[in-house]
């Protein structure tokens, strides 16, 4: 298969995907036995008012027709109402997906340094408890319950040492003291570029914990990645002449070897983002953090339809994107791939 | 895989000592979740019985890992768990393998229209977040422990498609199949007796490997309210029920959710040997 063949086949594939999902999403809602028209007009409805509720959201029609009035919104960027805030679902989602990204962009960080460094070593001290250290810290981090081990986190760090805070993004007398002008919607960064240290630190100081959770699972997978691709560069000729050249070690590892295991390194970042997309729902839900999962985690609890469906078709569309995005860098740099 | 093959795959996951640990780890877990009945020091409060008068006691001589906000002691709710823990392991990698099995050596076997179906089917499965799908199965399904398991295995089944049609596509070509073919055996006969048992070895030493995982995306669903219900004692169940009592009352939460880690853990080491045994290509899956 050729590489622009392949990447016509898997747009295709990307939308019969997203297509199928928000055909199940929008079933499956329809299936379960609810009364949105009553917890659309709110509390002690008058009969009336659901009989206009039920105009409202089109719940006369047949479920066909139903389906059909929520593609096309879907395809104006309309996902319906939240029964539970009344606020636009797009809206909703908007705000609480830059939170997620932002947490997510924070703990890939995390994971690419931490990652990197302990890949290499591993490597560099093949089958030492060095490198069986690392191989069971990479093993713990794909092995972890990410709910439980941000607990872990918190006990540790805000019970028993103080240094860091228990949840939320941002303190609140921090943002009322400091006005903090939105930009994109990551704090951490419109705060950088509008010069706005306390929001800044404060918000950094949220994400730590948070992000470390997160980035656990990441860390494994690079960890791994990059000591196997170490091993094989580090047999090169290269490498070899480079050292009886009497380069210092550092300067070999981080310099030439390195270059050439960066590139797979890259992919399983690619790769784990998809991942940490969907653990940051669980991550979320511990540490407060008012994005996608949170939101997704109060739509169940209180049967809200638009907002569930609205998230599930927002987070399943990024997963298939970053999925799609990450297989054709690796088709592009790795023709083996291609068949 | 042949007998003398088992034998020098045992061999080297003993030797290993990170995957001998591995073993060891389910070993005991298994155990425990055999004998729980008579391990487990209260075992009517595992099964749910309150014990009001002693509520959230902080580990001590009589209640090694405490007790919850009923008064339960932990650590029999912890070694009842195992049961439902290794349940869950064994339920959803069965589903997967008995939807995916059949389906990947269908389509490895007659190839064309049908091949091209179940694949583009599998390439749509493993577009979406698993996590995610299950969440959606179980909400539609209700809240409970064989919800979350179809959820979990109807996640799982492509994986393992995927894997046994590569193994049935170059099998169908041996002699010994063409020569059953030619001598007008069945279909159904040539891939029951000869395509089956030499195909499913890699895919039953997947499966072993994937019960980690099994675990740990039930113990999500748990987490979330959608998988096991009170008064089960499920692990998952127990760390999000322990949630809300974090900060004064930290052995509620721990125990259950560090039994989740080692359990997963030790899955993972010997799946990690194996995998560097048996194919490297298989890594991704892991990793």
């Amino acid at each position: 298969m050729k590489l622009w063949e392949y990447i016509v086949y898997r747009i295709i594939l990307a939308i019969v995907v997203i297509f199928f999902v928000i055909t199940i999403v929008f079933f499956v809602s329809h299936v379960i036995p609810s009364n949105p028209a009553a917890l659309w007009a709110g509390a002690h409805p008058t009969p009336e008012q659901i009989e206009k509720a039920r105009e409202q959201l089109h719940l006369d029609e047949p479920v066909i027709v139903q389906f059909y009035y929520y593609l096309s919104g879907l395809l104006h960027g309309d996902l319906g109402v939240s029964i539970r805030t009344h606020n636009p679902v797009s809206e909703d989602i908007a705000s609480a997906f830059t939170a997620t990204l932002e947490l997510i962009i924070v703990a890939e960080i995390f994971a690419v340094i931490i990652g990197i460094l302990l890949g290499v070593y591993s490597a560099v001290k093949k089958n030492t408890w060095l490198d069986n250290v690392s191989r069971l810290f990479a093993i713990s981090g794909v092995s972890l319950p990410a709910f439980w081990f941000g607990m872990i986190l918190q006990l540790l760090f805000f019970k028993q040492l103080g240094w860091l805070p228990l949840s939320g993004r941002v303190d609140t007398i921090v943002i009322l003291e400091h006005p903090l002008h939105i930009i994109t919607g990551l704090y951490i960064f419109d705060a950088l570029i509008t010069g706005n240290w306390p929001v800044f630190q404060n918000a950094i100081w949220h994400i730590i914990l948070p992000a470390a959770t997160l980035a656990m699972y990441p860390v494994g997978l690079i960890t791994r990645q990059v000591r196997s691709m170490m091993i094989e560069v580090l047999q090169e000729n290269y490498v070899r002449t480079a050292r009886a050249y009497g380069i210092p070690d550092k300067m070999i590892y981080f310099k030439y070897a390195l270059k050439n295991a960066v590139a797979p390194a890259l992919i399983v970042v690619g790769l784990s983002l998809a991942y940490t997309l969907v653990g940051a729902f669980l991550v979320e839900i511990i540490f407060n953090w008012p994005g996608l999962g949170r939101y997704a985690t109060y739509a169940i609890l209180s049967m809200d339809y638009p907002a569930i469906i609205g998230v599930v078709i927002v987070a399943a569309t990024a997963y298939v994107f970053i999925n799609l995005a990450v297989d054709i860098i690796q088709m592009y740099l790795d023709p083996r791939i291609r068949v | 895989m042949k007998k003398d093959e088992i034998i020098r795959v045992l061999k080297i996951l003993v030797r290993n000592k990170l995957s001998l640990l591995g073993i060891i780890i389910i070993l005991v877990l298994l155990i425990t979740a055999i004998f729980a009945p008579w391990l487990a020091p209260y075992p009517e409060q595992a099964e749910g019985e309150p014990n009001l008068g002693e509520k959230l006691l902080p580990p001590s001589s009589k209640h090694w890992f405490g007790t919850d906000y009923m008064g339960r002691d932990v650590l029999s709710r912890v070694i009842y768990g195992a049961r439902i823990s290794l349940l869950v392991a064994v339920s959803v990698v069965a589903l997967g393998l008995i939807i995916g099995v059949p389906l990947g050596l269908l389509a490895g076997y007659k190839g064309g229209v049908i091949d091209a179906v179940i694949m583009r089917t599998t390439d749509v499965f493993l577009s979406f977040p698993p996590l995610l799908l299950a969440l959606l199965i179980s909400v539609t399904l209700g809240r409970g422990l064989e919800n979350a398991i179809i959820a979990l295995g109807v996640s799982w089944w492509p994986w393992y498609t995927r894997l046994i049609r590569g193994m049935a596509v170059s099998l169908k070509e041996k002699p010994y199949v063409e020569v059953a073919k030619s001598m007008g055996i069945s279909n159904w006969k040539i891939i029951g007796r000869h395509i089956l048992p030499n195909a499913i070895s890699p895919v039953i030493v997947q499966g072993t490997m994937d019960m980690g995982s099994a675990i740990l995306e039930a113990s999500a669903l748990s987490f979330l309210g959608l998988g096991v219900q009170p008064p089960t004692a499920d692990w998952g169940l127990m760390v999000s029920q322990g949630k809300d009592y974090l900060l004064n009352y930290w052995w509620y939460p721990t125990f259950p959710g560090l039994a989740i880690f080692i359990t997963v853990i030790a899955f993972n080491l010997v799946g990690d040997t194996l995998r560097e045994i048996l194919d490297p290509r298989l890594r991704r899956r892991f990793l």
